[in-house]
């Protein structure tokens, strides 16, 4: 302790706690990450590397680099960077355009792209799914200007569709709180340098949300390359992505299906990390996500 | 010389609140002018209004004759040097000084406007550098030689060494002077800082209340102010109630003394300066006022009394040694003796009744205090907490 605390004593902080303390403070965090972090990281190596018998193998890994396999990768990374990229296309601008508005529209337009988050994602997919049908209002919509009728689902433009409707709002959240922290002043000064608007954002903003972006990007891409739920309900189980693959893998139940699914999550881990990896080398790393 | 920039009848508010009214102001070229007052006297926004930062509600802006009201000030002549710099931090030192020329000039001829920047500021070499990596010192530099490398007719300057510590700030007032003398552009200079205002400026413009009180070279406003207010910013004053009996006689503290004002009307109320180094202690005898000394601050050039006067403080400053609670005679030449008229400031200001360093942390909008006087948040002009100002509950409790 030093004399300070003991001429201001209301300032007085506890500042270290018995060891025994903390550690029962910290065993249910512990716990946690044990029982569901890492014990099932574990099983996903083990199983991906082992065969029924439980002898080692490479042949789980093998198998998931078959053709048929690859195809579903393949689809999978792409649909999910087509869908990543729009959503940055879509988010970018509207987060510019809310940190111009007054501060109380600010909240309010936050709140209402919040809103939707509220819904569970399953329900929301559903109505995505009720409004693209056949004869769903869209297509009724349409028929109306004498398009149509058009058919939306069983397409990759409607899961990526989904996706984009998803997880958009973890693209705009992101960025927007990165743009609206950008000190004023620095946007005066480059008009002072003789900067326009455009120049200024061009110039100044945009380096400046770098970190933002790069959230928003491993935000929308890492659950949109490992939904299935999105792509099964819209597509009736037609198209399939790595993550229906790995559900319906896991869902039969028996030794040899864990594998194959094992396998597909253990790729799929290391594609997420590869794709983090290479976002966080574009970030400063404050507001983004590290690895 | 020219009037390079005018303001003609200026006013502005925000949400309600008057900063500026009816402002007439102008500034020739080459000149080095400071708008000088406290905080929320109007002198940032003068300057913003100039950078085209602001518009004013009623009023024109005139540079070089021209009415600039509608140009953006990515088009004006005019560049700034911002409070705490602004330096784009994603950019290092070459990049940020070479800013407002990229895409307009040649690459080679970049390279060597900025390295003769660099070499103006001292800052040769610095190029590679990260802007954050600087001391404030260091960024000042960087942010004077960015505004400069366009070849502006007017810099502004908004409190561009506020944040600087003493030592640093007396250098950077003599090499501002000298980039100002050397490359004769026209500077506008924003401070609070009474003394950097009369060692730097070719003109000082005393603003309040978003008002004028007066404009006038150093020495005038200092010798001359022209109210109480712009007698007690600029510089110690002691000031006090008086008539003016005729010319070349006043009277206050019970008896007329000689003076070198007139143009008075005969008994007119007026309030009279006389500055604390301009008093002379005497013994009692000899004294044409006597005081009570009631408090002694050593300065180190001279010592500084507070004195009770009839009730009045007064603050004398003297480099004989006098003690507390002795009683001395005062003595004021006719030369130290200024006659101000009366204006809404008379009455509110001149005593020393309640005079310390604390008071003046006290009074000052800038500074919070917490409970027991420490100094917790120091405001920026635009109300926001800084963010280098240690946190006074967290400071010093670790072990």
């Amino acid at each position: 302790m030093t004399d300070e605390t003991v001429v201001a004593p209301a300032r007085v902080r506890p500042s270290r706690k018995p060891a025994i303390v903390r550690a029962v403070t910290v065993a249910p965090h512990g716990l946690w990450c044990l029982l569901f972090i890492l014990a099932p990281l574990v099983f996903v190596v083990y199983y991906t590397f082992t065969d029924p018998s439980g002898s080692f193998t490479m042949a789980n890994l093998k198998e998931v680099f078959s053709p048929a396999y690859l195809t579903v990768l393949k689809r999978s990374v792409l649909l999910a960077l087509e869908s990543t990229a729009i959503c940055l296309l879509l988010a970018y601008p509207l987060a510019l355009a809310i940190t111009r508005m007054k501060p109380r529209n600010q909240s309010l337009v936050i709140l209402l792209l919040m809103l939707p988050m509220w819904i569970n994602l399953l329900i929301r997919t559903y109505s995505l799914k009720l409004l693209l049908e056949t004869n769903g209002p869209l297509n009724g919509f349409l028929g109306r200007l004498g398009i149509g009728p058009i058919g939306f689902l069983n397409s990759e433009f409607a899961i990526v569709l989904g996706m984009v409707y998803n997880y958009l709002p973890y693209m705009i959240l992101p960025i927007y709180s990165v743009i609206a922290k950008i000190d004023p002043r620095l946007k005066e000064a480059a008009a002072d340098l003789g900067c326009n608007g455009f120049q200024t954002t061009f110039r100044v903003v945009l380096p400046l949300s770098v970190s933002g972006i790069v959230s928003g990007i491993t935000m929308v891409f890492v659950p949109s390359i490992s939904t299935f739920f999105i792509s099964k309900s819209l597509s009736d189980g037609r198209i399939r992505l790595i993550g229906d693959v790995i559900e319906q893998r896991i869902s039969l139940h028996n030794a040899a299906a864990y594998e194959i699914g094992s396998a597909l999550s253990f790729i799929l881990m290391i594609l997420i990390i590869v794709s983090m990896l290479i976002t966080n080398r574009f970030g400063d790393n404050d507001g983004g996500v590290v690895v | 010389m020219s009037k390079l920039i005018e303001l003609k009848g200026i006013t502005k508010s925000f949400d309600g609140e008057v900063v500026l009214s009816d402002m007439n102001l102008y500034i020739r070229d080459r000149e080095f002018v400071t708008l000088l007052g406290p905080s929320g006297c109007g002198k940032t926004t003068t300057l913003r209004l100039i950078g085209g930062f602001e518009t004013p509600d009623t009023g024109d802006i005139l540079f070089d004759g021209e009415r600039i009201n509608d140009v953006p000030a990515y088009k004006r002549q005019v560049n700034t040097v911002f409070q705490r710099y602004a330096l784009f931090p994603h950019l290092n030192v070459f990049d940020n000084i070479a800013f407002a020329l990229k895409r307009k000039v040649p690459k080679e001829e970049i390279r060597t406007r900025v390295d003769e920047m660099l070499d103006m500021v001292a800052l040769r070499g610095f190029g590679h550098r990260n802007v954050n990596s600087l001391s404030g010192g260091q960024q000042q530099r960087v942010a004077i030689a960015r505004a400069l490398i366009n070849r502006p007719r007017v810099l502004l300057l908004d409190e561009p060494l506020g944040a600087l510590d003493l030592k640093l700030r007396k250098d950077m007032q003599f090499e501002l002077k000298n980039i100002q003398q050397a490359t004769g552009i026209t500077f506008i200079y924003v401070t609070h800082d009474q003394e950097e205002a009369l060692s730097m400026s070719d003109t000082i413009v005393v603003m309040q209340n978003g008002k004028i009180q007066q404009i006038g070279t150093p020495t005038d406003v200092y010798n001359e102010p022209k109210n109480a207010f712009v007698a007690d910013f600029i510089g110690e004053s002691n000031i006090v109630d008086g008539v003016m009996r005729e010319d070349y006689k006043v009277f206050f503290d019970g008896r007329v003394f000689d003076c070198l004002d007139r143009g008075f009307d005969k008994n007119e109320p007026v309030d009279v300066v006389i500055r604390p180094e301009d008093v002379d202690v005497v013994p009692l005898d000899r004294g044409m006022l006597r005081g009570h000394v009631t408090k002694v601050t050593f300065k180190g050039v001279h010592y500084e009394i507070i004195v009770d006067v009839n009730g009045f403080m007064w603050m004398i400053q003297t480099t004989d040694y006098v003690g507390v609670d002795s009683d001395i005679g005062i003595y004021i030449e006719p030369d130290a003796i200024h006659i101000m008229k009366k204006s809404e400031f008379s009455g509110t200001i001149g005593d020393y009744s309640s005079f310390s360093d604390e008071m003046d942390e006290i009074s000052n909008p800038d500074v919070e205090l917490d409970e027991h006087g420490n100094v917790i948040d120091r405001l920026d002009s635009d109300g926001e907490p800084s963010e280098d100002e240690p946190d006074a509950t967290e400071g010093g409790n670790d072990d």
